[in-house]
């Protein structure tokens, strides 16, 4: 078959790489084996100093700063947020996936997102600046676009680089740009995804929403009591058609959907209908030319939040009309809610899912909600997955869908 | 498909709301930090709503309601926006909050609104647009990513009209830090000249400058968006090479730019990257800058396209904003560049 062929045969963008580092694992292996051996990652917190930390439990990555400073062989004179750290981790572990050797051969672009950026400095840092002058250096950190610069300053990538910053869809918005960037030819490869480390500013924010739990997250449970805050970083490399041919690539998954909607309905709170949820999955339905029939596995954004599962469920119920749901999960009990890191390792988990035909458990699951009858998937399941169908929705009403599609 | 700027609306530290263009423009030498020119928020925001939101919201607010009413439309398939520090003012309310009282006696308002997207969602909510809704932060390209990602819809044919916007505002204590890390010129400075500076530092400000797109020519279109590139990390002596390779791949030489707009900063450590092109190979062309108006911040660069349309559709380049003496017959084709610390470079181009 002619490349031509081939290329017009093809549906979606080419993933040929991942990296990732969660409270589950420091690389897609490990994250892998916990998901299907039930290890979850919540647990109470340890690097930050909070006067929450005996009321709540996180998804903590359990390596300090200076663990992370050695292992990157940072200079001593860094001015690394952890957030940027978790960062270069998760992306340079992509790139080697990818097995790309020349960062600059192709037009290769970053696309990153974050939320709270370098917040964990700032915050550990704001009134001391001007009495310590070696803590100046972090200032700059606070700079949504800190993070981004710094990935790509390790990557030694020079070309396009940007940050998307939309609350908990973030990183689903960078896959999305990615994805576009390389449809319509303007960049030859991309490296998209998300990171976010935990902070106190996070903490506070969502102790003050009373969306946190004190237990562990039970999503779509009649009896959840809110979300398990989490840190990550995954990214995703993204390659046109013409490279992977070029280059002989082995393509793990492609994007094959993408929709981004509106709510707007409230800042925080997500509508009762779940409107700009339907209207993210409805686009991302007709990008992919896919029939939601056609899904078989659903990562669900799944906060345990109980405006995010009725809204989302809501809105899962609209899709399907009369059909049957398929099987769902919300792997947020194995990592915690990662923010804006949150749709780059669901994507990840998406792709393996999609690799090894199973689908994850939707752990802590006891009774279902009383406004509509959903029952996620409780128990690892080994079927045939094609398509994967992924959910993140953020503050500001921001509502993301990615479908993920088997490679032919 | 193109993309057509149809309609503009700016909030900045100079009087950008009715007046004609620049005709009351004042270049305060005596200021590091300019200050927001605010115009009369009711008319655009109810009072009950204005008292909970932060500046830099209600900016983007009004700014995007000025460039609707401009392009005469009244709703949009999309709303794209790039800040920087995003809502600053309610990010540094939050923190302090927390650390003063030691993680006790919150409340939820400034961190809901500290969230960087507040703007873009803000606007959606008023507009109740259910469309696409993006926010880019990143430094100094923030204005510029969101600019190619509505460019890149609208010639996609996934968008007609799309709302696009740049919004940054200060907050007091990080304005503090910026001085102390010398983002910001020191207050014990004797000058706070931005051309010819002999010091570090840049003159800093606020403001919100929204833009209408749309994928057909209009009575009231103000230019066509030709092309918008960023690049994170270019060496000075790379500078003029990667702009001759941004006009030949738009079919375009030197010789054909009518002005040219730089983002002099006061910053004297990377004036050069600048100064280098203005004197030898733009030599020839009208220079024109802007931060002395509108001061520095991530994206001031939409304050300049909106100053770059301006010129296009009235022909006239205000005295004030010249950089040299050079004139052309026609201001047709206008080139854009800007960068922060030798890092995020941006060009954009835009013609009649």
């Amino acid at each position: 078959m002619s490349n031509t062929l081939r290329i017009q045969k093809m549906k979606g963008v080419a993933i040929t790489g991942m990296g990732i580092i969660s409270s589950i694992g420091n690389s897609v292996e490990e994250n892998y084996i916990s998901l299907i051996e039930n290890k979850i990652g919540i647990s109470r917190i340890q690097n930050i100093s909070t006067v929450h930390a005996d009321s709540i439990k996180v998804g903590e990555i359990k390596k300090t700063n200076d663990e992370l400073v050695n292992e990157l062989k940072l200079s001593p004179d860094n001015n690394f947020s952890r957030t940027a750290m978790i960062g270069v981790f998760a992306a340079k572990q992509a790139v080697k996936e990818a097995g790309i050797t020349s960062i600059n051969e192709f037009r290769t672009g970053l696309i990153s997102a974050t939320s709270v950026g370098g917040m964990d400095m700032t915050e550990k840092h704001y009134y001391d600046y001007f009495k310590h002058p070696e803590l100046i250096k972090y200032i700059s950190c606070n700079d949504g676009g800190d993070v981004a610069d710094k990935i790509a300053q390790e990557l030694g990538l020079k070309g396009m680089v940007t940050t998307i910053s939309t609350a908990c869809s973030s990183a689903a918005n960078a896959i999305m740009l990615g994805a576009r960037l390389i449809k319509t030819g303007k960049l030859d490869r991309v490296i998209v995804g998300g990171t976010d480390a935990l902070a106190k500013f996070t903490i506070n924010g969502f102790k003050t929403l009373m969306i946190l739990s004190d237990d562990y997250n039970k999503p779509f449970d009649n009896n959840r009591k809110g979300l398990n805050l989490g840190e990550a970083a995954a990214y995703l490399v993204l390659e046109s058609d013409d490279v992977v041919l070029r280059q002989n690539k082995k393509v793990l998954a492609r994007v094959s959907g993408y929709g981004n909607a509106n709510d707007a309905f409230h800042q925080t709170a997500s509508s009762e209908n779940g409107d700009g949820a339907y209207l993210a999955m409805k686009k991302a339905f007709e990008i992919s030319g896919l029939k939601p029939s056609q899904i078989d596995y659903i990562n669900v954004h799944g906060t345990a939040t109980p405006n995010n599962d009725l809204s989302e469920g809501r809105a899962l119920l609209r899709i399907y009309e009369n059909e049957k749901i398929p099987d769902f999960s919300s792997t947020k009990p194995f990592t915690g809610h990662t923010l804006a890191a949150a749709a780059a390792i669901e994507a990840v988990y998406s792709v393996l899912a999609i690799q090894n035909n199973i689908v994850y458990p939707n752990l802590n699951f006891e009774t279902p909600m009383e406004e509509f009858d959903l029952k996620p998937q409780t128990i690892l399941k080994n079927k045939k997955i094609e398509h994967v169908l992924s959910n993140s929705f953020g503050f500001g009403g921001n509502c993301s869908t990615l479908i993920f599609s088997k490679s032919e | 498909m193109k993309t057509y700027i149809n309609g503009i609306g700016c909030i900045s530290t100079q009087k950008t709301f009715d007046t004609v263009f620049l005709e009351e423009a004042i270049h305060d030498n005596n200021e590091n930090v300019l200050k927001i020119v605010s115009p009369a928020y009711k008319d655009f925001i109810s009072p009950a709503a204005s008292r909970r939101m932060a500046k830099g919201v209600k900016n983007g607010i009004v700014a995007s309601a000025l460039a609707m009413k401009d392009a005469n439309i009244e709703n949009v398939d999309a709303i794209i926006t790039g800040t920087g520090l995003g809502c600053i003012e309610d990010s540094e309310k939050f923190l302090k909050n927390i650390l003063d009282n030691n993680e006790e006696f919150l409340t939820p308002t400034s961190f809901i609104q500290s969230t960087h997207n507040t703007v873009g969602a803000q606007i959606a909510l008023l507009q109740q647009c259910k469309g696409y809704n993006f926010t880019y932060v990143n430094g100094a390209v923030s204005f510029e990513s969101a600019l190619i990602d509505a460019k890149m819809q609208i010639e996609g044919d996934e968008a007609n009209s799309i709302l696009v916007g740049g919004v940054d505002e200060n907050g007091d204590y990080t304005t503090a830090l910026f001085k102390l890390n010398g983002r910001i010129k020191k207050d014990t400075y004797e000058s706070y000249a931005v051309l010819n500076s002999e010091t570090s530092g840049a003159i800093y400000g606020e403001g919100a400058s929204f833009f209408v797109l749309e994928n057909e020519r209009k009575e009231n279109t103000y230019a066509k968006l030709l092309d918008v590139t960023i690049i994170n990390t270019l060496e000075e002596n790379e500078i003029e090479t990667e702009i001759k390779s941004f006009l030949k791949a738009n079919k375009l030489e030197i010789s054909d730019i009518d002005a040219l707009v730089l983002g002099f900063d006061g910053n004297v450590d990377f004036e050069i990257y600048y100064k280098n092109l203005a004197e030898n190979a733009f030599a020839q062309t009208p220079v024109l800058y802007y931060k002395h108006l509108s001061g520095e911040y991530d994206t001031a660069s939409a304050f300049a396209l909106w100053m770059a349309s301006k010129i296009i559709k009235t022909q006239e380049i205000p005295e004030i904003i010249k950089v040299n003496s050079v004139e052309k017959p026609a201001y047709n084709t206008i080139l854009l560049y800007n960068q922060l610390n030798g890092k995020n470079h941006s060009f954009t181009l835009i013609s009649k």
